[in-house]
Order: C-alpha cells, then structure tokens, then sequence
C-alpha cells in the first residue's frame, strides 16, 4: 500500500497558495471530457458537485434520501465557525489552526488544519451571497457567538439551523447546475462497490433503492462525501440513514482506513428512555452556558431531583475543574457523566441520566431571560420527555455524536487508491483525535466547494485519458459480487429482524468502545464480533424482495457493513496504548483521572490496510509532526 | 396503552390500496409515533410479513422525510411539529387511529406511506436559488442586511420541503412551499438581480406540475410544522404580478 501524504512545505501559510500554483490544471475545454462521480448530497458532496458542474465537468451525485436536500449536514444546529474576526476580539487565521490542532489533541495534520483555517473565511462569503440567512445584528451585519468553550467569537449562525441553511445554500446551488445540465443526481440510489480498473477507482455499483435494480457507473474519478459512522453504535444522535458502507467497501478494495476509533461522544444529549429508543436527541452545547450539571452525593439516592437539598447535590464538574466548570470540553464532560452514573448516582429512568439544572440561573436572570435564550429547546426537551425543564432540572446523558475517522486522504483529498477523493466527515483529515463544536460544517463546506475542485483537476491532469465503460470485466465482476451479497442477505430467512442485530452490536460497543475502553473489553469485543456477525448472517431475516423498494434490505446491507467494520474500530482502540481526545483508554489516565497521552510512541495517524473479514489488517503509522504548535497537555482545571 | 390502527398499505405505485388493521399493543407514552411504528414492523417482520414502508432519517423534524396523515391531519394532531416529534402521550389507551400517505397528484405513492416528492425538486430547480460562483463572493460583511429583512427571510427559509401544505390543499396546490423559496431569496438584497426571473420560472415549473391552484384556503399554514405563514402567498402573488407586468 502506497502512502503519499504530498504535504507541502515552507512557510506555513504560503503552502495551499504554492501548492495551487505548483497543481495542473485542466483546460476549460477538456473539462466537459471528464465523467466525476460524487456520492452524497451533505455539505461536502453538494457544494462538491455543485462547484464541479460549474467548472464544466460532467458530474453525477447520488444519495439515498429522496431530496439531495435532505443529508445528514441538515441536522446541524448550532454554527459554523470562521475566523472572520468580525468581532475585533482577538481572533485570526492561526488562533483558529492552533484552536482546531490543540482541540484535535494534537492528531491532526498541521498543513490540512491550516488550509481550513484560510478558507474558512470565502466560506462565509460565498453563503451569504447565496443568500444563506446568516443571524445580524441591528447594524445590519453578520453576528457571532462563541462555542464549544473558544475564547473568542467567531461562530456564525442562523437560528438552531444552521446546517439546514447551509445545506439548502448548497442544494440550491447544486439544483441550479442540474437545470444546467451540468450535474444529473440520482436520488435513492446507493453506492454498494467500488469498481477498480488498472488501479484506479473508475466507476461504482449502485443499487436504485425504488426498483430494487443494481447497475453500474463509469467514470474519470470518484468523489466520496457519504458522512461519518455514528450508527455503528445504533443509538447516536444522527440521522437514521447514516452509514459507513461506501467507506467501507471502498476500504475493502484498497483505501487505507484511518483512526478508526477517534469518535466523538456529545455530552449533552437526552438519555434513553426505553428499550424501543430509535435514536437519541442533541440538545445543544449552549445550554452549559448557563446550566449547572450535578448529580446526587449519595448513590442510589431515589428522592426525586427537585427534592435533593443543595448539601446533598455534587456539582461535580465545578468541583473538579473549578476554572472551566461546566464548560469543560465535551470528551471531558463525556467522560465525568459516564462515572457519575456508573457509580449509580444517576437521575431518572434507570438512574441513566445526570442533571442539568437552570434553578440558579432562572432566579438570576428571571425566566424570561432564558425562554429568550433556549425557548426552542426547552420546548423540544418537553417535546420529547413531557417534563418541564423551567421545573425539573433536565435529564442529559452523553450519546455518539461524530467520528474523527474515516478514509485515509492526502493532502489533496484523494485515499490511497487513485482516483478516488474523500471529503467531508468521510475523511480523517483535521479533526485529529477530537472535533471543536462548529468545525465540521466548515471542513465540509471547504472541501467541497474550495479544495476539491483544485485537486482533482489535478488528478485528472496528471492521469492519462482511457476511456471506461461499463461493460469493461471489472464492472460486470463487482456487479456479480453485489448481487450475490444481496441475494444472500435475503437468502438467510432466520428469525430476527436487522435492528435487532445492530441493537445488540450498539450496546456492545457502547461498554466497551464507547466513551472509555480497556484492554479486556476491548479484547472481548474482539472476540464477540465476529461469532455476533455470524449470527447475523445465520439468522436474518428480511422480508420482500430485492427487485423492489425494500427498506429492510437496505438496513441489513449496512448493518452488515457495520458488523464488518466494529473488529477494526476495536482493533484500533486495542492498539493505541495511549488516551487523546475522545479516544480514552482507562489504563492511560493521569493520577487525576485525565487523559494521558503518549507523543514519544502514538504521534501518528494509524492507517489500516484490509486484508480479509476476519483477518488481522495490516497497521501503517504515519508519523504526524508540529513544526508550529507545541504539543501539550491539555488542562481545564 | 394499546392502539388500534388502519394503515394504508400500496405495493407499489399502480397497485391498488387498501387499508388494514393492527393492533400496536404494550405502547409507551415515552415512545414517538414513529417508534411505535417500529414496533409494530419489528411484530410483522418476525411474523414473516412486510413492514409497513414509511419515510424517515433525522427523526428530529429537521428533514423533511418523515409525513404521514394522521386521522386526516398531515403530521398529526399536535400543531408546528412533524410526525416524527410526535409521541405517544398526545394519545389515549385505545385509540384508533387511521394512517395515510400524502394525497395528491403530484406526489405518487411509491409504497405505502411512501411517497414521490421530486415535483418540489424541480421547483427549486426552476430558479430557488442565488446564482454565484464558487469562490466569487465579495465580503460578506460588505452588504448590510437590516435584521427585520435577514429575520424575515429566514421565516420563510425555515420550511423543511416536506409536502404537508401540499397535502392539506384541498388543491394540492405547492404555493406555499414555492412562496417560502421566492420570499427567502428574494426578501434579501442579494436575491434582486434575479428576483423576476425566478418568481417567473418557478411559478410557471410549479403550475407544470400537477399540483392544484391556490384558493387561499390557509390549510397549508395550519399543517406546517415551521409555521410558515400564508402571508409569503400574498408577497408571490404581488412579485408574481409586478414581474408579469414589468416582463
Ligand atoms: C445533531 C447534530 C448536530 C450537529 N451540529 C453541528 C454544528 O452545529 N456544527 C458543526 O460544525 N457540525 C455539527 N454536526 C456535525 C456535522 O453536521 C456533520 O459532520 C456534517 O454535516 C457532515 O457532512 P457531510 O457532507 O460530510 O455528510 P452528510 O451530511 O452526512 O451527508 C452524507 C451524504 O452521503 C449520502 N450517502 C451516504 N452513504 C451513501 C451510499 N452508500 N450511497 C449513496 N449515498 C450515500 C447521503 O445520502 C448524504 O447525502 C452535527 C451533527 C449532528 C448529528
Ligand atoms: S424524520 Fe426528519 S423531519 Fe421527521
């Protein structure tokens, strides 16, 4: 396996200018030769296919949803961030690398962080000239609020929508090049393989999700902008479509997968309720802004929340980390419920919450003032519990949230098989062993609309012109291998349904490569995957057919995928001896409790190479060096 | 709680649909209306039957997926939310309660409570949109949009595209889901170059459709679950006419 990370050097704010200089380009006439694939319709794969078609290629973009509109990107509430400075508060181009590097705990690449950084400022631009309902102040201009714990203002934001506004900036766009005929999109239609020719990603199998039929796509270059892997724990806080099979089968046919076991826990979410739970709801970070987390001094205390006196209360995070409180990062805070609650000093159903109280801040402020500030979301927490969060302190409990990890890229976007680009959450690239709140729509948005469209060309440029169709034997092969592995699916005919399997892998990996791992679970996890996977396969069941619209079927593909991938994530847990980020393994923890993470031994992005299901993957270390930011230890004490 | 309900179960889109019986038994108040669902498909599933086909991915009334009338309401009986922020607890123990997908001539049934929206695609496609160039953004600061313009426009880009107004229309009419994109856009300084065009075009792709004209009913407010208000119907009909003339 060939790793080339074509990082650039010099100076560090001159290498994305040199680097663009130093890329071919494709001459505006040829653009219109060359077929680009784009899979997924979020904020990296529209604003990818939008500015695609633009420049005159001939793109298809593909997603499952009914609506290019309608990805995951749309669920985001709270903002993105930018380092306009428009505030005049500090901010800049490298407080912003040097918050997004340290926020990473120091596992991310410094040139890719940088390069964000940059961009992060034509992002804004270009989605107010989209005309993207950014919040303004009375002046007329752009506002800001800090987030996530930064020391400055610099996330923009338009109400609790802001992914939404920013997805339908980039659907409209996108749209706009379908009338042009720039860009054909195939809605409900899933990416099941990927077709290699000579080396290089040509093409895919897809399967159209209404008719059932699955047929292939030929092409110059692919583009993969499928999101993150959440789901695999079942209960997580994204959409329920979520999936890691376009990254995983890309995986298998030759794209190194990196950090796998970098996923983000989110601390503020609403804690399960019963056995049926479908999914978990976010509540947004703000509301630690004026909320106070406690939990029960005594375990197994059963007086209601309300009646617990204050001397029996432990507000905990103020107690441990007196400067942040309760605004210490979400990894930390994360971790602190977790032991709350296992101590059984839990709230609610279960015990299987902790409480976020606005008591103090209500008598404070008077409730108008905090209707003004979370209204919507004390609406939605009453929504969804039917308890009064003006009364009764909320219930929060952390729940999966992101993932750090995905495909392996270099520092032009592109894996380790040629041809084939990952942006977006699908990547591993800047987000290092942590993500600051309000980064990943940014990443997304400069992939796609400010990176992608540069590099490629230059991959395109350097490669030399074949045609491909899709008669060619690799097509017709992987076409066989999809639908041989759908029929087998359907073949299984046992008794249980797919959720019960993914439940069950959830809550597996939740205990034990969730939010803090071991050795023996981890080990143990190792051994149950592969005997719970051949459950699955020996005792499935899905109903109907394939030649038809089959919403179990399509689970089941990516539940399979799933059960695939849990062994890697594991291994990956296993084999880094260390604790950063969200990545916390028990064994390696300050006298303190705090994570400890090692420089000398895991200062490299682990990439794994496939070598079979149920085969050890071979491990590459690629070294990660910091050239400008000083690696520390993080402390918010 | 135990809930009887009637769903309209279609095989497929030129099938013939009929409606049929099952009882969702053990039903928490806690459980969302779309978990209860879940239930029930997870009972026909390992009875070897096919599960009732519904849309669905956020499950936070963010998407715009999920639809489905309930009781002869789009969305159910709770005002500004959609189904799948729905619970249980707005029910009682033994209710009966009848399920439907959209109805309307523009949205074919694909299976079950499944339907086909691509007609609000193409509206969009008509002309919702800015048009600029990736990367050929002045400032963003350098126009300045007076709060009450941002703060309406973002009413209006609040709708979600999921069809309710379509499917409340006695008309099946799209007016309001094309008046919310017009009013967004257009309200804002940057949308003006384009403003007659793209009222023109869209109107003109929605009408090519086959959704029903608007006879200011005000359903389509009523079943929205962001509130969007039928004012931004008058604001099309007065771009709508300014446009022609000026066209
Ligand atoms: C509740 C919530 C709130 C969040 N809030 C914020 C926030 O405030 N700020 C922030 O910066 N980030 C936030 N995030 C994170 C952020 O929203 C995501 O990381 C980001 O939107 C991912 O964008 P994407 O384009 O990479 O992928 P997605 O938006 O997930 O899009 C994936 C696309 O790929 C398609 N796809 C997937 N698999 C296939 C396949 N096999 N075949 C065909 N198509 C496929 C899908 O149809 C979809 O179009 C939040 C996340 C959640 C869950
Ligand atoms: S599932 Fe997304 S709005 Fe209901």
């Amino acid at each position: 396996m060939e790793f080339n990370s074509r990082v650039p050097s010099g100076p560090i704010e001159n290498r994305w200018e040199n680097h663009r200089f130093e890329m071919k380009l494709v001459n505006p006439a040829n653009k219109r030769k060359y077929d680009i694939i784009v899979v997924g319709s979020g904020l990296a794969g529209a604003s990818a296919a939008a500015t695609l078609g633009e420049l005159g290629y001939n793109v298809k973009c593909f997603c499952f949803q009914d609506s290019a509109r309608r990805a995951h990107s749309i669920a985001a509430q709270g903002g993105i961030n930018a380092a306009k400075n428009y505030q005049n508060d500090g901010d800049s181009i490298y407080r912003l690398f040097y918050d997004t590097i340290k926020g990473g705990d120091f596992r991310s690449r410094e040139s890719n962080v940088y390069r964000l950084a940059e961009i992060s400022l034509n992002i804004i631009d270009q989605c107010v000239a989209q005309g993207v309902p950014f919040a303004r102040e009375y002046g007329g201009l752009l506002a800001n609020r800090s987030f996530g714990g930064a020391q400055v203002s610099r996330t923009f934001y338009a109400r609790g929508q802001t992914g939404q506004q920013l997805l339908l900036g980039a659907y409209q766009a996108l749209q706009r090049q379908v009338a042009a005929g720039r860009v054909e999109m195939f809605t409900r239609t899933e990416m099941l393989d990927l077709v290699i020719v000579d080396g290089h990603a040509r093409g895919m199998v897809v399967r159209d999700l209404v008719t059932g039929e699955i047929h292939s796509v030929a092409a110059h270059a692919l583009v993969l902008a499928t999101g993150g892997y959440s789901n695999v724990f079942f209960l997580s806080t994204n959409a329920k479509g979520c999936n890691v099979t376009a990254t995983w089968r890309a995986h298998k046919r030759g794209a190194a997968f990196a950090n796998p076991c970098f996923t983000q826990i989110h601390p503020t979410c609403i804690p399960q309720a019963g056995e049926y739970q479908s999914k978990l709801t976010l509540m947004s970070e703000s509301l630690r802004n004026d909320g106070r987390i406690w939990v029960p001094k005594k375990a197994g205390d059963s007086r209601r929340p309300k009646d617990i006196p204050e001397e029996d209360r432990d507000y905990y995070l103020e107690r441990i980390y007196p400067s942040f409180g309760n605004l210490t990062p979400r990894d930390v805070a994360s971790r602190r419920a977790k032991e709350a609650v296992d101590a059984g000093r839990g709230v609610g159903e279960n015990r299987g919450g902790v409480c976020l109280d606005f008591r103090d801040a209500i008598q404070r402020l008077g409730q108008s003032v905090i209707t003004e500030r979370y209204g919507n979301l004390f609406d939605m927490y009453q929504q969804i519990t039917g308890e009064n969060p003006y009364e009764i302190p909320m219930r929060i409990y952390p729940a999966p949230h992101y993932t750090m990890g995905g495909l392996w890229v270099d520092y032009n976007l592109m894996s380790t098989i040629p041809g084939l680009h990952v942006i977006g959450e699908a990547n591993f690239s800047d987000h290092g062993a942590n993500r600051l709140g309000a980064s990943a729509l940014m990443q997304g948005l400069a992939d796609g609309y400010f990176i992608l469209p540069y590099t490629i060309a230059d991959y395109l440029a350097r490669t030399e012109e074949t045609a491909v169709d899709t008669d060619h034997p690799a097509f017709k092969r992987t076409e066989q291998e999809v639908r041989e592995r759908v029929q087998r699916l359907l073949n299984v005919n046992g008794t249980r349904s797919v959720d019960s399997f993914h439940r069950k892998l959830g809550e597996l990996l939740w205990n034990q490569c969730g939010m803090a791992r071991d050795a023996s679970g981890l080990q143990d996890a190792l051994a149950k995957i592969p005997e719970m996977r051949e459950e699955f396969w020996n005792d499935l069941l899905v109903s109907g057919a394939g030649k038809e619209f089959n919403q179990e079927l399509e689970k089941a593909g990516r539940v399979a995928d799933f059960f695939e991938f849990a062994e890697l994530m594991c291994r990956d847990a296993l084999d880094r001896e260390e604790s950063c980020g969200g990545h916390f393994r028990v064994e390696h923890q300050t006298e303190e409790g705090e994570a400890k993470r090692d420089d000398e031994n895991f200062a490299h992005v682990s990439a794994w190479e496939f070598t079979g299901v149920g085969h050890e993957p071979v491990l590459h270390k690629k070294p990660l060096e910091f050239e400008y930011v000083n690696l520390t230890q993080r402390s918010y004490k | 709680m135990q809930i009887t309900l009637n769903v309209w179960r279609q095989a497929g889109p030129r099938a013939l649909g009929r409606f049929e019986r099952y009882t969702a038994k053990d039903v928490s108040p806690h459980m969302s209306f779309l978990e209860m669902l879940d239930v029930v498909n997870e009972e026909l599933i390992e009875a070897g039957k096919d599960p009732i086909a519904f849309e669905h991915d956020c499950r936070e009334g963010i998407c715009g997926s999920c639809g489905m009338v309930i009781n002869g309401v789009p969305h159910g009986p709770k005002p500004a939310i959609t189904v799948c922020q729905l619970h249980m607890r707005s029910f009682n123990d033994g209710d009966e309660v009848w399920i439907e997908p959209w109805r309307a001539k523009a949205f074919p049934v694909i299976r079950d409570l499944v339907i086909d929206r691509s007609a609000l695609d193409r509206i969009i496609e008509a002309g919702g949109y800015i048009s600029v160039r990736s990367g050929s953004a002045p400032d963003a600061n350098a126009i300045a949009v007076p709060k009450s313009i941002a703060d309406t426009s973002m009413d209006a880009a609040a709708c979600i595209g999921c069809g309710a107004c379509v499917a409340a229309c006695p008309n099946a009419s799209a007016m309001l889901f094309t008046a919310a994109k017009v009013a967004h856009l257009s309200k804002l300084p940057q949308g003006q170059p384009e403003r007659q065009q793209r009222v023109l075009n869209m109107v003109e792709q929605m009408e090519s459709e086959s959704f029903g004209y608007c006879t200011n009913h005000g359903a389509c407010q009523t079943a929205c679950p962001k509130e969007i208000s039928i004012d931004f119907i008058a604001y099309l009909n007065r771009e709508l006419l300014t446009a022609t003339l000026l066209g």
